[in-house]
């Protein structure tokens, strides 16, 4: 299981990006946090979740 | 009849009772870059030009619009100036030994680097959420030796205490609380933004003074 914003999913063996597909994320708007790490955009379709992951998608909203 | 301001010494010798003479000197010898220079950034250069932190980099693209001064920190005879210029005015008026450098630009993937070069820590006070996606993802991804406090949801009128600061990875914090957008919100409200810009503010200093999240 991988735990994702704080809930265990069964997405191991997807790439990030195979994942973020599956949700309503805008990747225009997101930074992905795995395992204390920020992931380059570049290896959102390289890093495979492996059992264990915690990662934390912060999507950021419009304001300032 | 002419009103003289203390001299940099009697200045930075008040600062050091305030704030300690070790935190002080810290402060001063920091250099901090501000991204957007609205709610957000003006507020955060505020809090930093009085604490004494020595360098501000000021970097925002905008000129100032009437509907920004019901949060942000410019005057009504400032419409229309430049946010670089007003601001770096404005913040030698009340901390007249602060070193500022402004850059009247839009922050871009290809000069981000060149710009935050010089700074030891980048606050992202941008008000688009893309904007802000695009510096977080750069600077943890081409400056990783650089401290980041970002920013993201303090619109609408919401609780003050949902507003807060996460330490995301080893030097990339988060201010806010995540969720309120202003298109979804309808409104910025200048106390709420405010509280969001001085999480961001006090977040710098405790970095400066190496006091780090959990």
């Amino acid at each position: 299981m991988v735990k994702i914003n704080g809930k265990e999913l069964n997405v191991a063996g997807k790439t990030i990006a195979e994942y973020l597909a599956t949700t309503n994320y805008d990747p225009k708007r997101i930074a992905v946090e795995r395992n204390g790490d920020i992931v380059f955009k570049s290896e959102y379709d390289e890093i495979l979740l492996q059992d264990g992951d915690s990662i934390e998608v912060v999507s950021f909203v419009g304001g300032g | 009849m002419v009103k003289l301001i203390p001299t940099k010494e009697e200045w930075y010798r008040a600062l050091s009772e305030r704030h300690g003479k070790k935190t002080q000197k810290s402060f001063e010898s920091a250099t901090v870059a501000i991204c957007g220079l609205g709610g957000l950034g003006s507020n955060i250069a505020f809090a930093l030009a009085r604490a004494g932190v020595g360098k501000l980099i000021l970097i925002d693209f905008d000129s100032i619009d009437i509907t920004n001064l019901h949060r942000q920190q410019y005057k009504a005879n400032q419409i229309g100036t430049s946010k670089t210029d007003a601001l770096k005015e404005n913040l030698l008026e009340i901390a007249p030994y602060v070193t500022i450098e402004t850059h009247s630009v839009r922050i871009s993937e290809n000069n981000a680097e060149a710009l935050l070069e010089k700074a030891d820590i980048i606050c992202e006070a941008f008000d688009d959420a893309e904007s802000k996606a695009m510096l977080v993802n750069i600077v943890t991804e081409r400056m990783p030796e650089k401290y980041l406090v970002a920013a993201s949801g303090m619109a609408g009128m919401g609780s003050a205490n949902t507003i807060q600061t996460r330490r995301i990875s080893r030097r990339f914090y988060l201010c806010g609380d995540g969720t309120s957008d202003v298109s979804e919100a309808g409104s910025l409200v200048a106390s709420r933004v405010m509280l969001c810009a001085a999480h961001q503010a006090h977040t710098v200093l405790r970095i400066i003074a190496e006091q780090y999240e959990t």
